[in-house]
């Protein structure tokens, strides 16, 4: 068994008097893919956004490898190795594949006041980026503006501008979202890839690709967490195989 | 160019191609400028007013703050050059020096209640800023000299130690001007092509998503904001120098507002070069018009209000698209509301 990197615990957010988590309990083992599934309006978004700093939470504790980054600023939490991709799009538009990627880079980022040396002058950094963009797929594309790529690589490269930040750990909120068939085949390939080296939550809507994928499990539903398991133990689950979901995971 | 379709900057990243044209026309102009029935005094004008509105543009431009009271920098500046002048000791550079410094001074102040605001909230409050400012400078007359400004603030000579230029003439200021606009030039090109650079185009694109990828966007806000008070405090110097005094109304929010059509009407949403193509044209155009109408800033507006609805991105951006049209790539289309007509 993994040693747990990241961990919630009893979080508890609300917004006015909707309540959006309730005692939420989750703990996602190192080098492990955990997969979190819920029907819409779940409060599943809304869970990784309290997990990656957008929302403090109201109550409930967020730890990373033991440390309670609990309401810290998303980029005090990005800086301790926390990446996260999003449900709709949120790349660079204006900047090339490359500059997305580049921008992400620790090394970039921890040079952020550099007012003098020219980025496109640092082939150390460019080569770096460039790595990432082929991993996603998006090799011989760095030089293209990013709203002119299709929405599978848009979507390639909202994963790469989260794979170039070096996380320790990685969020990706509905990464199938909007894409074809084949598409979604190639992400299922690359996030089995990624895998192999990263400890990455899943947020995703596609049953057949989360189970496919999945070491385990979270189903939140009504921002509690019903049930949890590997995704064999899942499909037999009486509430999940009650509710839509176990017609779509079986 | 490198294997990923690159261009590097040419010239060791110092001076550009398109720098060395800028610089070949203006370093010219005291010699032409006559020729073509303009006046010596336009080219210190425009060269003042080109460093104010690319200082301007790092805020507007490539951190999509929109500041409508950046005027108060451009006095604060000014009024810095006349009191180091009048109470400090009369030496350029340090006239020089207590301007930049004062307009990043105030920059750094207002921008600690600016950083983390952002879009209508952010530019109403430049403009009451700049409005504190334009009243404290026309009511503190024991400092200001209130409405009637600081007078007889002088062109101090260029003290280089072994020598001493005097800076009376036209043709020797405008040099001094032609300098600080030499500076400003290399320094934001360079700026805007670093790390920082980047990272604040990334904050007009994304600023959450630069957020979350550990930039810490207020901090950059604010540089961003210091950095472009700094520049204007300069060129404030400069014009106190040039127009021999520091006078309020240089503070109000009409002159602040020029400086945004001047940088809009020239592209500088799209081009380095946008604030300084903006400025030449505000100026040629006030002659121009000027001599037939003194109406000249109305038709001043119908062109900005053409320009917002057509091409947003100004007269840089009819370029870009014409350069485009000539390699056979399709322009970029204006996106204002009436923009579609074109299509």
């Amino acid at each position: 068994m993994s040693a747990v990197l990241f961990e919630a615990r009893r979080l508890h957010k609300r917004f006015g008097d909707h309540v959006v988590l309730e005692e939420i309990n989750l703990a996602f083992p190192e080098g492990r893919l955990s997969g979190i599934i819920g029907p819409n309006g779940a409060g599943k978004t809304t869970c990784f956004n309290v997990l990656t700093g957008r929302y403090r939470p109201d109550r409930g504790q967020v730890l990373l490898d033991g440390e309670d980054i609990t309401g810290l600023p998303p980029r005090r939490i990005a800086r301790k190795g926390v990446s996260r991709s999003f449900q709709l799009m949120n790349v660079f538009d204006q900047f090339s594949a490359l500059d997305n990627a580049l921008l992400a880079l620790p090394a970039l980022r921890d040079r952020g006041f550099d007012m003098v040396h020219d980025v496109r002058r640092d082939g150390e950094a460019q080569d770096r980026a460039a790595a990432v963009l082929a991993r996603v797929g998006l090799g011989g594309k760095e030089a293209t503006i990013a709203k002119s790529l299709s929405y599978g690589d848009r979507r390639a490269l909202e994963i790469g501008i989260a794979l170039a930040a070096e996380p320790r750990i990685l969020f990706l909120d509905e990464p199938t979202s909007g894409l074809g068939t084949e598409a979604t085949a190639r992400l299922g390939d690359l996030v089995r890839e990624l895998r192999r080296h990263l400890t990455i939550v899943v947020i995703e809507h596609d049953m057949e690709f989360l189970f496919g994928v999945a070491d385990a499990i979270s189903v939140i539903h009504w921002g509690q967490v019903i049930a949890q398991g590997t995704p064999e133990a899942l499909r037999e689950n009486e509430w999940v195989r009650a509710s839509n979901l176990g017609r779509l995971a079986s | 160019m490198n294997a990923r379709g690159f261009q590097g900057p040419p010239l060791g990243g110092i001076v550009t191609p398109s720098m060395l044209v800028a610089f070949l026309v203006f370093g010219t102009l005291p010699f032409w400028i006559s020729q073509v029935g303009l006046y010596p005094y336009l080219g210190i004008e425009v060269l003042i007013w080109c460093i104010f509105a690319l200082g301007f543009n790092v805020l507007l431009g490539y951190t999509g703050l929109p500041s409508f009271g950046h005027g108060a920098f451009f006095g604060i500046g000014a009024y810095a050059m006349g009191l180091a002048q009048f109470e400090l000791m009369p030496d350029l550079w340090l006239g020089l020096g207590c301007a930049t410094l004062a307009g990043a001074a105030f920059g750094a102040v207002v921008a600690l209640f600016l950083s983390h605001r952002r879009g209508i909230y952010f530019a109403l409050m430049t403009i009451a800023f700049s409005q504190m400012f334009f009243f404290v400078a026309s009511k503190w007359t024991s400092v200001t000299n209130g409405e009637d400004g600081l007078l007889n603030i002088e062109r101090l000579p260029a003290d280089f130690g072994f020598a001493a230029v005097p800076l009376r003439g036209n043709t020797a200021f405008y040099y001094l001007c032609f300098a600080g606009f030499v500076l400003v030039v290399i320094g934001l090109w360079r700026l805007i092509h670093s790390p920082f650079g980047k990272v604040l185009q990334a904050i007009k694109q994304n600023e959450m998503r630069t957020s979350f990828l550990g930039y810490n966007v207020y901090l950059f806000k604010w540089a961003s904001f210091t950095l472009s008070c700094a520049i204007a405090g300069f060129a404030g110097g400069l014009f106190a120098m040039a127009q021999s005094g520091a006078f309020v109304q240089i503070m109000s929010l009409q002159w602040s507002g020029i400086v945004v059509l001047m940088t809009l009407i020239g592209g500088g949403f799209v081009s380095f070069w946008g604030p300084v193509i903006g400025t030449v044209f505000f100026f040629v155009l006030r002659d121009l018009l000027g001599a037939y109408t003194e109406a000249w800033l109305l038709w001043y507006g119908l062109v900005f209000m053409l320009i917002v609805m057509f091409k947003p991105e100004g007269i840089a951006g009819m370029w870009q698209d014409a350069v485009r049209r000539l390699r056979g790539r399709k322009p970029v289309r204006g996106t204002g509301p009436l923009a579609a007509l074109w299509r």
